[in-house]
């Protein structure tokens, strides 16, 4: 008995220095959010005016703008857990094959991650301009001349091509994981599959897929969290415009905290998308472990 | 069943597609780059209305000027160190956490977890000021301390996240040969998970180097001295207000990308060494 | 083993570096903070100036973007740690905001001392955006809480050689609205653009639109309908919203503008992709420096009524405030003073391409730029105003005209919509009292 006590107060150090700097530095600006949710302050004044509920209250209520920007970020949150993360797993699977050039493309790949936000947004204003842009160039040289447009100001295409913007910004990270969750994969397997007479197709089926699903959770679960959270891409393009058509739940806590300076309205819309975020990951994490049993 | 001509076609045909298709994401990827370094290497001028990708009358003075009225040396110098020291830290508390929650058992695994998780959730700006109150009231504001540690809190999440995933795939038998060795957790965790998770703490290193390297917003709520500002606050000199010398910022932001590529690099070898290189016979 | 060194070495630099940053305290130097990131080195050497004159040491301190300097100064308010002098950022309700907290000076004395000497070498109203008369909405006492480093305002340019190309006179710039929509048509038969602008960032619509009530209605019906008296549903108001409507109805703006940020139009504009934009008087500098031999010319936004004049944004460009809670705080009101003086005024100007905030500093102007300067008596802004909107119901209205430029509201929905938030919000306003 006195020895297993010790063994639990032994794994307790494994955490001890993650939960030593988070009571630091989380705990405190967490609770501060928490506390301002439920006041009126336009984050100068050294007074502040409580409101109890109110703001949680107006947002449910009156607040339609919040939740079209919340929709707004699922929607591109749908794109890019298909289009982006099939994109990066095609090529992370090229590069997992040893192609030719394969190192190269590696490298390549992660690039616009790394590039800064500030080129994004000047060469994507300049593709998607309305006349000098490159897209509509491209259109009209292969004759579809009625798609022109100007893509980042006309409603119905100024949020789908923010969302390109971001899964072109963004399957790099999913690229790098998932090449090393396939590289994580002991080779063995593979030569066992082949020996058993397996094609390529049943090697993934019965070979990756299994190894790669806990891999494929995670790249989901980041996603989710980095796309709803996705803001300076709009900012450098479109600025939440036309209307209210790229809005998303980060630009309008900015906009209702700096724009409009209410502080504690901010906060709560916060709180409001944290628990969405965390709601959906519970979920996601829940499916994962459903599939990693059922086999 | 296929004859042999056959197959080789089919595998030539394969590749090709896959050729193809690398070739092109390759090309969309590559092309900003070349665009910045080109405008790197233009006027003012010419840098809206020239679109050659190799510019007639390349400016390469741009590229000392960047250097010296960004003041790049000193900040080069702290970013290269703020990186460093974020990274470490990250990865030696974030792996020792995520092996707890992949593998050891305790009261209280899964509320732990979910509270890390949790960090991830709120968006930070609501908590900035909240979190210049907390440095003042330790002591940390205009210190190294005051920005490094912020973010070394702010990477765990991620990294515990991602190192928990993979720890999770790692192959039970193998520890379980270790403890009969008589290896303690620790040991355990220092020369048998953690080699093996070698891919896995590849990608943290990238994603967070990447990370602290871009970072302004913090450095300018926590620091005043110019002395301990990071690269990013170089570039800004080149964005005023109301006019950006858009080449001299090129300039800067190519010299400000090309040790994040070395990182990769040098990190993306793990990657792909991973466990192909035989460290399960160990 | 080579791994084991790797924790050694960090902390031998790790030292090195914490070593090295030890305070060097001084009880009279100044410390200033600010966002402008394009006069650091301008700002430096008035500082090592100032220093040879009087002996005491100034800090002129960075923080770039305004975003970031905007949440630092907000910060460093909650724990009393901000420096000598700052600039607020943002609308006046701000500033009083910070003004009420005890943070600001009132620099009243210093600015009408000797019968106001230095209140007389400065623009007025840009001087008159950082002080507070009796009665004001804000309920700030009476004072002086800043001074404006300098000004800037914001008007029409038009494209010399597009005019000429569809056969206007690229010396009569269109005067009335209908003259603007006639040119825009000419200019539209050539398939040259029209007008190019930053109405991404909303703040330029609500200039225009500022711009148009004014010309309409004038300064009392403003007023009384910032005071609720008058509804936003009102002929006026619907009228104002009409005009953007007829721009998007007759096709007189460029491709793209609802959702372009400024720095975009401004290439656009210099590269002669379109025939009009609406810009501040910075854009002379930033037009000179993408292409010098752009051919251009200033005008007023197109008149939309006899009945009142025409008018246009403008005021200062920046202003540094005096920390209330420094122990040097004549020292630093000097300093402002110093800075503002004609030399040091003429040096910033002639260095930073800005204009002056001291009349008698305006030397060597490029025509262009002359002309903005000439025009700074006809400005208006929010912040002249005693008091202010409701910052929801600007975003509304700004927001509201985008959905009008991309044909999805009417301007009469808009009024409506625009007024039903001004009522929640003077019913919020009710409650509280």
């Amino acid at each position: 008995m006195k020895v297993r006590l010790k063994d639990t107060f032994e794994n307790y150090f494994f955490i001890l220095p993650a939960i030593v700097m988070f009571a630091t530095f989380s705990i405190y600006p967490f609770f501060k959010v928490f506390q301002l949710s439920a006041y009126e302050w336009d984050g100068i004044s050294s007074t502040m005016r409580f409101v109890g509920l109110a703001n949680f209250w107006d947002i449910f209520r009156h607040n339609t703008v919040w939740w079209t920007s919340v929709w707004n970020a699922v929607y591109v949150t749908l794109l890019a857990l298909t289009f982006q993360n099939i994109l990066a797993l095609l090529l992370a699977l090229a590069c997992d094959r040893k192609i030719r050039g394969g190192h190269v493309y590696r490298v390549i790949f992660y690039l616009p991650p790394v590039l800064s936000g500030i080129v994004v947004g000047l060469i994507w204003s300049w593709i998607y301009d309305g006349n000098y842009g490159l897209l509509n160039h491209w259109l009209k040289a292969i004759g579809l001349d009625g798609l022109t447009r100007s893509w980042l100001s006309d409603p119905k295409t100024a949020l789908t091509s923010v969302a390109v913007i971001h899964m072109w910004k963004g399957f790099g990270w999913g690229f790098v994981i998932l090449l090393a969750g396939l590289q994580n994969i002991p080779r063995e397997l593979y030569e066992a599959a082949r020996v058993d007479g397996a094609n390529a197709w049943q090697v993934f089926k019965e070979v990756t897929i299994p190894m790669m699903i806990p891999v494929f959770i995670l790249v989901a679960i980041l996603t989710v969290l980095g796309t709803m959270q996705i803001f300076d891409i709009i900012i450098s393009t479109t600025g939440g415009g036309p209307g209210y058509h790229t809005e998303v739940p980060v630009t309008r806590i900015l906009s209702t905290m700096t724009g409009t300076s209410q502080f504690g309205y901010a906060c709560a819309e916060g709180i409001i998308f944290g628990i969405l975020l965390l709601l959906v990951s519970l979920f996601q994490m829940r499916i994962g472990k459903t599939f990693r049993q059922a086999p | 069943m296929y004859s042999v001509t056959q197959y080789r076609a089919k595998r030539f045909g394969l590749k090709l597609v896959m050729q193809l298709f690398c070739a092109g994401v390759a090309a969309t990827c590559l092309f900003p780059l070349f665009w910045m370094a080109a405008s790197s290497l233009k006027t003012q001028e010419t840098v809206f209305s020239d679109f050659s990708l190799l510019p007639s009358n390349p400016q390469w003075l741009n590229y000392v000027n960047a250097w010296t009225k960004g003041g790049f040396g000193v900040y080069f110098l702290n970013s290269i160190f703020y990186s460093t020291v974020v990274v470490v830290g990250i990865v030696l508390i974030s792996s020792l956490a995520a092996y707890a929650f992949a593998r050891l058992r305790f009261p209280g695994r899964q509320f732990f977890f979910i509270l890390f998780l949790a960090t991830m959730m709120i968006p930070i700006p609501g908590a900035f000021i909240a979190l210049y109150v907390l440095l003042n009231k330790l002591g940390l504001i205009n210190t190294h301390w005051g920005y490094i540690l912020p973010q070394i809190n702010g990477g765990l999440a991620l990294s515990i996240f991602l190192l928990k995933t993979f720890f999770e795939k790692l192959p039970k038998d193998l520890e379980d040969s270790a403890r009969i060795d008589g290896c303690t957790k620790w040991g355990i965790y220092w020369h048998l998970a953690m080699p093996l998770a070698k891919p896995a703490i590849a990608v943290v290193v990238i994603f967070n180097v990447l990370a602290v390297w871009n970072e302004y917003l913090l450095a300018m709520l926590v620091l005043t001295d110019k002395e301990l500002m990071p690269l990013q606050r170089g570039l800004m000199v080149f964005q005023g207000a109301h006019i950006t010398q858009y080449p001299l910022l090129m300039a800067g932001m190519t010299i400000s990308v090309i040790p994040i590529v070395v990182v990769y690099l040098l990190m993306q070898r793990y990657i792909i060494e991973g466990i192909t290189a035989g460290a399960i016979k160990g | 083993m080579t791994h084991r060194k790797k924790p050694w070495i960090l902390g031998v630099y790790l030292a090195a570096l914490l070593a090295g940053c030890a305070q060097k305290q001084n009880s009279s130097q100044l410390t200033i903070w600010h966002w402008m990131s394009d006069r650091e080195d301008t700002l430096q050497e008035l500082a090592g100036r100032y220093e040879t004159a009087t002996g005491i040491p100034v800090r002129f301190e960075l923080f770039a973007p305004s975003e970031a300097y905007s949440q630092k100064v907000k910060a460093a308010a909650q724990t009393n740690t901000l420096p000598d002098v700052f600039g607020v950022l943002g609308e006046k309700r701000d500033l009083a905001s910070f003004i009420l907290s005890g943070h600001v000076a009132n620099i009243a004395e210093e600015i009408n001392d000797q019968e106001g000497a230095w209140r007389k070498l400065l623009f007025e109203k840009p001087l008159l955006m950082n002080e507070f008369d009796a009665g004001n909405g804000y309920g700030v006492p009476v004072g002086t809480y800043g001074v404006p480093l300098d000004v800037m305002n914001i008007q029409f340019l038009y494209n010399k050689d597009l005019f000429r190309q569809a056969g206007l006179d690229p010396n009569k710039p269109p005067v009335t609205w209908r003259d603007f929509l006639a040119a825009n048509a000419k200019l539209k038969e050539k398939g040259i653009q029209g007008l190019v602008s930053g109405w991404g960032e909303i703040w330029l619509i609500e200039c225009l639109a500022s711009n148009f009530a004014w010309n309409i209605m004038g300064q009392d019906k403003i007023l009384a309908t910032l005071k609720g008296k008058v509804l936003y549903t009102d002929s006026d108001w619907v009228r104002v919203l009409k005009l953007f409507q007829e721009m998007r109805d007759q096709g007189a703006l460029a491709e793209g503008v609802v959702t372009m940020i400024n720095k975009r139009a401004e290439q656009i504009f210099a590269n002669g992709q379109a025939a009009f934009a609406m810009n501040g008087s910075w854009c002379v500098n930033v037009y000179h420096g993408m292409n010098p031999s752009l051919d251009y010319g200033v005008m007023l936004p197109p008149r939309v009524s006899n009945t009142y004049p025409q008018v246009i944004w403008g005021g200062a460009g920046s202003n540094f405030m005096v920390n209330a809670k420094s122990v040097r705080k004549e020292q630093a009101a000097a300093f402002l003073k110093w800075l503002t003086a004609k030399e040091q005024q003429v040096y910033l100007a002639t260095q930073t391409r800005n204009l002056p905030s001291n009349r008698e500093a305006l030397v060597d102007l490029p025509p262009i730029l002359a002309e903005f300067v000439n025009d700074m008596d006809r400005t208006v802004h929010p912040s002249l105003m005693p008091l202010a909107e409701f910052p929801l119901v600007t975003e509304a209205m700004t927001k509201g005209i985008q959905s009008i430029l991309i044909g999805e509201k009417t301007p009469e929905e808009l009024a409506a919509q625009v007024q039903a938030v001004k009522d929640r919000e003077l019913e919020k306003q009710m409650a509280q009292r």
